[in-house]
């Protein structure tokens, strides 16, 4: 028998040191801020239930872009800063549901099956990139991904789009910078057995559809390609003694990832209701990047709960600050903290970085 | 003669003992034995060559005289160390450069962006004051430059090897860095006993003539010098004296001028020859599993030139040789890790080159020599390390689902697998979900054992399967190997740097030279034949 000396904390002590130090000191920061600012929401008049309904939307929205980051972290090509890519192909996605026509909660399920090959097509070329550069991936994503936007600007002025809904109406020509959603597939998931107390109103159905992806996603990391996915990232030498091809494990990686940038954004127009063209994919990726950081992600690890807390506790700081912030002291400061939680905590991962690595 | 050599031969004499004696010493680690009565007298001026295999306890010899922590975080020594007839246990390396020992490492300790002359004196820089360092203390005061500058200077010509002490250390090349820290040793005053270890493994053959000549002129000042190295022929043109250590004793102490290369070699790999300890088995029927034709081999320092070799079905094959000549390109080219040509057939298939998954997909396994960066996933469990290949290739600890579509990790039988090798191989780890980069290198390397014991392979190659782990871990090691080679009837081909260790576990020795073959003997022959094999073909 072999020895087997448990190492447990055995004081209360220890034990919440060790319960401390496991969480994060980052995101123990946030999360007592996050606190903070719902104890102090009645004391400077701000509606809480409004809150809170508001806090839950906006984790719905964008949940799914946060897990878009997940397969790409675990195959080791970093933090997919070329998020903005699959929000592209989602992009098209959405328009093209539109210009042919669809119309009513349909049309959300037409625009994902309309985005996917878009998706496909995009990631498969990322990932051959990213093959190309390793050990720089995360500089070179985020170039694509500022290339990708500045590409679509032009297109979305010349390529043939007619629907009246979207076009300028003078020119009759070329997509407007925001599109609205009503009529099309606005709140397609939100109404979806949608829970209304009160002025609490939660979105169930798009919960629900992040579930199933989330789900999908941690059943994905449990079977074979998913432990090669984990292991490449891991050690992709390792991977490659055993048998594994690591271009084409990181190159699925990239498709995922892009495919559920292009889905994610598609969840988050449901909810906002406006389709966002030009420069909006622009300030899609940072916010992702950073929500899964705040919930405990390092660069090279990261599970389903760290995207749960990361995005709640990201989008509690956004939607929380501005109204606690202004009732306080009447000044705007929502865009300021924002700033600050998200480049911060892409400023501390990598620095964390450099500590993990061998 | 300088007066400082006059000096010090004087003090020597008035005690009338030696400079350097050591009665007695023994070290165990953790209940191995790795020193066993070590005798040494040393005299001022002499030069005394320190031979042995890998292992054998050179360097912790060397450890013990030098007082570095390791030994007494390890539980001491046993047995007297006399300096000047005087008993001396130094509790750290600062007291024994107190005391007049100085030792130039294998890794070098310099500061790359500094100059030779900065790392020669570092922090014993003379210094001048100023007037901050009158308000603050010493530690504002200036360095002396031209004094340093003189110092150095002094030391270097007391080498008798020019360098440039004004040149950065990172833009030095290999041997100016070796020299630079013997510059640094004889810049101390007080030094009466230079240890060298291994310092001409990295020199070119100029330099390292350099160095001997360098160690003659140190000598006649009074200096005594001990000077470990694996080159023989250097030990005999040098030194006035041969120590030769095996397994933890002292087994010879002779005037190098009595003996020969020959003799040393076999001092240092021979038990008593005749001493039949490996029981050599007769191999029923000898089937060729394997045969490798014209290989070569692109792996960095290891280089395949062509190489042909037959292995038999059944049996543990050793591939040994010295560094760089090409050991170690074999398996990792027939595996696919580096880039190979030539011909390899395993059971009568041809086995296709550079594709790591064809190799596995015949059964064929690879435990690599760089644990850490091949071997293992640090950042992962014991579980997932040992049961990660075996899935990946042969969908072992596998749950299918949907007619095969989906495969999922069956948590439960890669825990069991885990528990199974944790108990049969001894793995110390406080369970199988435990980082591997927590365990110790011995353990890790059980662990490399694991995991190619879990793919039940055909056939394996182990790689240096004892680099770097503790005595009592190589024999567990060893010892699984061997059991796994006659319980599994698994054919081994075991590759490693020590030849007494593939003598006590392989049935036949190759010996690489020169990237190629040297030669195949029975692994009952004489450690001369080895010896002789081995540097056949060196270039």
């Amino acid at each position: 028998m072999s020895e087997t000396v448990n190492k447990t904390p055995t004081t209360f002590r220890e034990r919440v040191m060790e319960a401390l130090r496991s969480f994060g000191l980052p995101r123990l920061i946030i999360a007592g801020f996050l606190l903070l600012l719902f104890i102090l929401a009645p004391f400077v008049n701000a509606d809480l239930p409004m809150q809170i309904t508001n806090t839950i939307n906006r984790f719905s929205w964008n949940a799914v872009l946060v897990l878009a980051m997940v397969p790409m972290v675990h195959s080791g090509c970093g933090l997919n800063f070329g998020l903005p890519l699959g929000i592209v192909a989602g992009l098209l996605g959405g328009t093209l549901s539109i210009e042919l026509g669809f119309r009513g909660p349909m049309s959300f399920f037409t625009s994902v099956l309309i985005a996917t090959p878009f998706a496909l097509l995009f990631g498969v070329g990322y990932g051959w990139l990213l093959n190309h550069i390793k050990g720089g991936e995360m500089m070179i994503a985020t170039y694509v991904g500022f290339s990708s936007v500045s590409f679509m600007c032009m297109m979305w002025l010349l390529l043939p789009y007619h629907s009246p809904n979207m076009v300028w109406g003078l020119s009759g020509k070329g997509l407007r910078t925001t599109i609205s959603l009503e009529g099309y597939y606005d709140k397609a998931l939100a109404n979806f057995l949608q829970i209304n107390i009160g002025k609490f109103s939660i979105p169930v159905g798009t919960l629900l559809f992040f579930a199933l992806l989330a789900f999908c996603m941690w059943a994905f990391l449990h079977t074979k390609t998913g432990t090669a996915m984990t292991a490449v990232g891991s050690n992709p030498t390792f991977a490659r003694a055993a048998g594994i091809n690591v271009d084409k494990i990181r190159l699925l990686s990239v498709v995922m990832s892009t495919w559920l940038g292009a889905v994610g954004i598609l969840v988050y127009q449901q909810g906002f209701g406006f389709i966002q063209l030009y420069n909006a994919p622009f300030y899609m990726a940072l916010p992702a990047v950073s929500a899964i950081l705040i919930g405990g992600a390092s660069v090279n690890k990261a599970s389903i709960m760290n995207v749960i807390i990361g995005t709640f506790l990201f989008q509690g700081i956004v939607t929380m600050t501005p109204t606690v912030m202004n009732n306080m002291i009447h000044m705007d400061m929502s865009e300021v903290i924002r700033m600050i939680a998200s480049n911060g905590m892409i400023l501390y991962a990598l620095t964390r970085k450099t500590e993990v690595r061998r | 003669m300088p007066k400082e050599v006059v000096k010090r031969m004087t003090t020597a004499k008035q005690t009338g003992a030696p400079l350097l004696e050591m009665r007695n010493v023994k070290k165990n680690f953790f209940g191995n034995q790795v020193l066993t009565d070590i005798n040494l007298k040393l005299e001022a001026g002499q030069v005394l060559g320190l031979v042995g295999e890998n292992g054998a306890g050179k360097t912790t010899l060397m450890k013990i005289l030098f007082g570095m922590d390791e030994i007494r975080e390890t539980g001491g020594y046993g047995g007297d160390i006399f300096l000047n007839g005087e008993k001396v246990n130094f509790s750290s390396p600062f007291d024994a450069l107190a005391k007049g020992i100085g030792m130039v490492h294998q890794e070098f300790s310099l500061i790359p962006g500094f100059t030779a002359t900065e790392n020669i004196l570092l922090n014993r820089e003379p210094k001048k004051e100023n007037v901050v360092s009158l308000v603050f203390g010493e530690r504002m005061n200036t360095l002396e430059r031209r004094e340093m500058d003189r110092q150095s200077e002094a030391a270097i010509e007391k080498m008798g090897v020019r360098i440039d002490e004004n040149m950065l250390i990172n833009n030095m090349p290999v041997g100016h860095k070796q020299f630079t820290e013997i510059a640094r040793e004889l810049s101390k005053e007080q030094l009466q006993l230079l240890i060298l270890d291994e310092p001409t493994a990295v020199l070119t053959e100029h330099e390292a003539v350099a160095l001997l000549d360098s160690i003659r002129g140190m000598a006649s000042r009074g200096i005594a010098v001990i000077f470990i190295t694996h080159r023989l022929q250097e030990i005999l043109s040098v030194c006035d004296k041969v120590a030769v250590m095996r397994d933890g004793c002292l087994v010879q102490n002779v005037n190098a001028k009595d003996t020969s290369v020959q003799e040393i070699t076999r001092w240092m790999v021979g038990r008593n020859i005749s001493s039949g300890e490996n029981k050599h088995r007769q191999l029923a029927h000898q089937n060729v599993i394997m045969s490798i034709r014209h290989l070569w081999v692109d792996m960095p320092g290891e280089t395949v030139r062509d190489v042909n070799l037959d292995v038999f079905e059944g049996e543990i094959l050793g591939i040994g040789g010295l560094a760089g000549q090409g050991k170690l390109g074999i398996p990792n080219g027939v595996m696919g890790l580096y880039e190979a040509g030539g011909q390899v057939t395993f059971r009568g298939n041809e086995i296709a080159l550079n594709a790591p998954r064809r190799c596995l997909d015949a059964s064929l396994a690879f435990v690599s020599e760089d644990r850490r960066g091949v071997g293992l996933l640090l950042d992962e469990s014991l579980e997932w390390n040992i049961a990660f290949p075996a899935m990946q290739i042969q969908n072992k600890f596998l749950k299918s689902y949907l007619g095969g579509l989906i495969k999922w990790r069956d948590e439960k039988a890669i825990r069991d697998v885990t528990e199974k090798y944790i108990d049969e191989l001894a793995i110390k780890c406080t369970s199988s979900r435990q980082n591997a980069k927590e365990l110790s290198g011995g353990n890790q390397q059980k662990v490399c054992l694991a995991k190619a014991f879990a793919l039940e392979p055909q056939f394996l190659f182990v790689s240096e399967p004892t680099r770097g782990i503790d005595v009592g871990a190589k024999s567990l090691v060893l010892n699984a190997l061997k059991k796994f080679n006659q319980e599994s009837g698994v054919t081994i081909v075991m590759i490693s740097s020590e030849l007494e260790e593939l003598r006590q576990v392989c049935d036949r020795i190759a010996i690489v030279s020169g990237g190629r073959i040297a030669g195949i003997l029975p692994a009952s022959d004489s450690s001369e034949d080895f010896g002789m094999l081995m540097v056949s073909q060196v270039k």
